[in-house]
């Protein structure tokens, strides 16, 4: 059994036949050109599957394709735009907050979610509002830090990475 | 004849904190990581497996499974015996079972292989498969494996008539310890365990396996880290051609040496290709990470530690280290408990000794290294342990007791009572700085303030001396293989640079890293400098990345394969300035005329030159390249002096770190931003074994910690605001005076919290010992009196 599934990922109409169970992390990422989105622990605690839904972060591995049927859905992909990085990208690159990439998406758009609910955070706010998503890699400490670079950056800048 | 007059200073240097090349791509969601993959006509594998930890199998049932519509194969112990695949060899000489067929002997061990067209008909089909299974008693406690009653788990090997794992192994000299502990003032015994935990990467393993039949060729995507060293074994496993085997490692999100072993997921993905004639994919789900793969330390040891005059003397430990069901533990040949005999730490001791003894249990395999060199982890875990104890017990703090035992600077190179020669170290100046940072005294006042007033503070101290990048080929390999590196640096005619690696980043910055040393040796931009690695067709054979000796064996590579092309370069030069080779001088980027600065010609023009039809050196082949294998002449040591502050809730016994001093002395730091992204790392890793990592089992072998709900991994909010400091001691073998530093943090972090934790609840609960991790639980019951091991 299949049913007919559009969502609108990064501004475009996305539709398939799709099994109602297919959750909302493979159809983002058995659509071309968006594999940015990860997937990590099956039990929404890693959040490297972390997308925007309607401007809401939401862990694409617990949401099912068919609930996200005519929302609005933002991946990584969708963070640049007309060539600018978004300033959590940039932030990211110019303190070292990434290192093997994999949680780097999720962390993105938590970063994002964050920022476009409360430009100015404070390093606890940013804690907790990571504190969803796992990264094995940098400790934490220069993701909280370029998510403040992006909060003291808020203008998209132009492409440096 | 081209000659320039660019300053050199105009030329960019090479090493320093330059913002990383591979970031572009990340944070763009632009990786290329192995389930990004899609390859035309792809299956799908998923792995059943069993929910027993030790049972007899009667029967395996595939019809209804295969019966299932999209159901392509289904493969068992059977079909694998007739491909000849059905044991594999594991990377410490034991064998382990692809697929069980006689008995399953952990809980999740791997039972039958379903290949279909897509995930979720593949896993829809594993509870298809009928296994009639005869449940056995399990051994679960490494302490009872020997016990005469104790049930057979290998009773698939031949003689093999208990559960001993591998017969005891000793280091250093037992009856000069005896004298020493004879002669000493104070002697400190402890049983201390370092438990079974994971390092589970945040993407979890897998592999993409296409056979072409009419060729005999065999397509592998997989991220692992040792790709040259896995298709060799691929090669023996599965009686194919080594060049007719090609491994691609793209992108990997993370590795800690989980990503070091060959699992029976890999050998059943190429088995599942052969079968089904077309590419298969198989990815394992946190669970199966968790329960099946690689996990790391589960030493249950015994030690005690001798002082005479107020310092320490000597060192004894006895261990039992729990390998699982399969002996699978990731370390150099020739030493069977890894370099856990660099236990005598830090510290000028007269005397060690050191005996460890494994055995199987009804456990998954592993004993990999996770951000760890080969046990030292576990080494310096005990020592430092025990330095803590020791110095309770004196009455002394602890850092005027490692003050006075460290290895004194004009002392090295050292040779350890235990066969280690440390190659450079000023350990108390590394001390002093931490203690800096830390503000140590006034620490311990408001340490003595807050406990007059019921507050529970801990400061805990580490200091550890690694034995990292395996290593000189005299002493160390791994299945026969030499634990060497490989590096082939080619310069392009316009000067660009492509330098090939052995090596295998699994994030470490690899591609940013090994750029700067060629920028560094050449004067080559680092972003004209084109780092490859993960393509067994296209990179030099070589043992890859783990024990932190990227740096130190591939760092030593690209150094001297650098070299050599400058040397090269020289002789080009000299026919350019029509000057003798030896009148040249280098200055980077650039060899000029001795005495006439201004005289001289760039990296790129030599290059152009080596390619093209103007006169080169008599007998000058023509080109600029070069290849070398680096057999470093020892190990790099490493070292840092940690300091970590605890509160301890008195009501919850919960235990939050609030400050992590990190000293480390790596040597040269080649792009010191990445090394600082390294510690980071490493210390979230030390506070998550130290407070919640575990895997445990109940009385049955149940796993208890099979996914991210159970197997706790630190968040940004129980992570403090690391504060570093460093000290540079050059090493004086390594071309570069580079020492490894990726798992130093992992290193030294969990005895300073440990230490901590203890010394927050001595003076109030008398409080000695307490084993990891950490909980409440666990806290609050040692606050009671009833430290308890995990079991």
């Amino acid at each position: 059994m299949s049913v007919q599934i559009t969502v609108n990922i990064n501004g475009e109409d996305v539709t398939r036949e799709e099994e109602p169970r297919k959750l909302l992390v493979h159809f983002i990422r058995e659509t071309p050109g968006l594999t940015g989105t990860h997937w990590g622990c099956d039990t929404s605690n890693c959040g490297a599957c972390v997308v925007l839904m309607d401007g809401e972060p939401v862990k694409s591995c617990t949401v099912l394709a068919a609930m996200a049927e005519g929302h609005a859905i933002r991946t990584v992909e969708g963070l640049e735009r007309d060539g600018r990085l978004d300033p959590v990208q940039q932030g990211f690159h110019e303190l070292h907050a990434l290192q093997c990439g994999f949680c780097t998406p999720g962390m993105l758009m938590t970063a994002r979610a964050l920022l476009d609910e409360n430009p100015d955070p404070t390093e606890a706010e940013i804690r907790t509002a990571i504190s969803g998503a796992i990264c094995r890699c940098t400790g934490y400490k220069n993701i909280v830090a370029a998510i403040r670079w992006a909060a003291e950056h808020p203008a998209a800048v132009e492409q440096e990475a | 004849m081209a000659i320039t007059e660019n300053p050199p200073s105009d030329r960019p240097i090479g090493f320093g904190r330059l913002k990383r090349k591979e970031d572009a791509r990340f944070i763009r969601g632009k990786g290329n990581y192995l389930d990004d993959i899609r390859l035309p006509g792809m299956l799908h594998g998923a792995v059943l497996r069993s929910p027993y930890a030790h049972a007899r199998i009667n029967s395996i049932d595939t019809s209804a499974a295969l019966a299932h519509p999209n159901v392509a194969a289904v493969v068992t112990a059977k079909d694998l015996e007739t491909l000849g695949l059905a044991w594999m060899p594991t990377i410490s000489y034991d064998t382990q079972a692809v697929l069980a067929g006689d008995k399953v002997r952990f809980q999740g061990q791997e039972v039958a292989f379903v290949i279909a067209t897509d995930e979720y008909s593949a896993r829809d089909a594993l509870p298809l498969i009928e296994v009639d299974y005869d449940p056995l008693p399990a051994v679960v406690n490494a302490r009872k494996a020997l016990d005469p009653d104790a049930p057979l788990i290998r009773d698939d090997k031949e003689g093999q008539v208990d559960n001993l794992a591998s017969p005891t192994w000793e280091a250093g000299d037992e009856e000069a310890a005896d004298r020493v502990f004879a002669e000493a003032d104070v002697v400190v015994e402890r049983d201390i365990i370092y438990p079974r935990c994971h390092p589970a990467p945040l993407e979890t393993c897998g592999m993409i396996a296409d056979f072409n039949p009419e060729t005999g060729q065999l397509d592998i995507y997989n991220g692992n880290q040792a790709p040259h060293v896995h298709r060799t074994v691929y090669a023996h496993v599965a009686g194919l051609a080594e060049h007719m085997i090609r491994i691609r490692c793209g992108d990997i999100g993370g590795g800690f040496g989980n990503k070091v072993p060959i699992y029976p997921g890999y050998v059943c993905a190429i088995a599942g290709s052969i079968v089904a004639g077309k590419p298969v994919k198989w990815i394992e789900d946190r669970s199966e990470n968790l329960m099946s793969t690689g996990f790391a330390r589960d030493y249950v040891m015994h030690a005690s530690i001798a002082a005479k005059d107020g310092k320490i003397t000597g060192l004894k430990v006895d261990v039992i280290a729990d390998h699982g069901a399969f002996d699978s533990t990731a370390q150099p040949t020739k030493f069977p408990a890894g370099f856990f005999h660099i236990c005598c730490g830090s510290y000028d001791l007269q005397a060690a000794h050191v005996k460890v003894k494994a055995v199987y249990t009804n456990k998954a395999p592993g004993g990999v290294a996770y951000r760890c060199s080969f046990r030292i982890t576990e080494a310096v875990y005990l020592v430092e342990r025990m330095v803590g104890a020791l110095a309770r017990e004196l009455g002394v703090d602890p850092i005027d007791l490692r003050m006075r035992s460290f290895i004194r600077p004009e002392q090295f190179p050292y040779e350890t009572t235990t066969g280690w020669t440390y190659d450079s170290g000023d350990y108390a100046k590394t001390m002093k700085v931490a203690m800096e940072i830390a503000g140590y005294e006034q620490l311990r006042r408001e340490q003595a303030e807050k406990r007059a007033r019921g507050e529970l503070m801990g400061i805990g101290v580490s200091f550890f001396t690694e034995g990292v990048g395996a290593g000189p080929r005299k002493h160390m390999d791994i299945l026969g293989l030499s634990m060497n590196d490989g590096a082939d640096l080619r310069i392009h005619p316009s000067g660009k640079a492509v330098v090939s690696l052995s090596a295998q980043t699994q994030g470490q910055g690899h591609e940013t890293t090994f750029a700067q040393i060629v920028a560094e040796e050449l004067g080559i931009p680092p972003e004209d400098v084109e780092v490859r690695h993960g393509d067994t067709d296209k990179s030099p054979y070589g043992l890859g990345t783990y024990g932190s000796r990227s740096t130190p064996v591939s760092g030593g590579a690209v150094a001297i394969v650098s070299r050599k092309v400058r040397d090269k370069a020289r002789l080009i030069a000299a026919t350019m300035l029509e000057a003798r080779p030896e009148d040249l001088s280098w200055e980077k980027g650039r060899w000029y005329v001795k005495g006439d600065p201004e005289t001289g010609v760039l990296i790129e023009q030599i290059a152009a030159r080596a390619y093209s039809g103007e006169p080169l050196p008599e007998g000058y082949e023509g080109g600029l390249d070069a290849q070398v294998i680096y057999d470093p002449p020892n190990l790099t040591y490493p070292y840092g002096a940690y300091i970590a502050v605890v509160d301890v809730d008195p009501e919850t016994a919960a235990v939050r770190v609030r400050r992590f001093i990190a000293v480390d002395d790596c040597g040269v730091r080649i792009n010191p931003m990445i090394v600082d992204g390294q510690i980071h790392g490493g210390l979230a890793e030390g506070i998550g074994i130290a407070l919640m990592e575990v895997i445990t089992f109940d009385e049955e072998g149940n796993c208890l910690n099979g996914s991210f709900m159970d197997y706790l991994i630190p968040t940004a909010l129980e992570c403090p605001d690391f504060e570093l400091g460093e000290t540079v001691t050059p090493c004086p073998h390594h071309p570069l005076g580079a020492k490894g530093v990726g798992e130093s943090p992992n290193v030294g972090s969990p005895p300073a919290i440990v230490d901590a934790v203890i010394d927050a609840l001595y003076e109030t609960h008398g409080v000695t010992h307490v084993d990891m991790p950490c909980t409440p639980a666990r806290v609050w019951a040692a606050m009671q009196g009833r430290p308890e091991p995990p079991q």
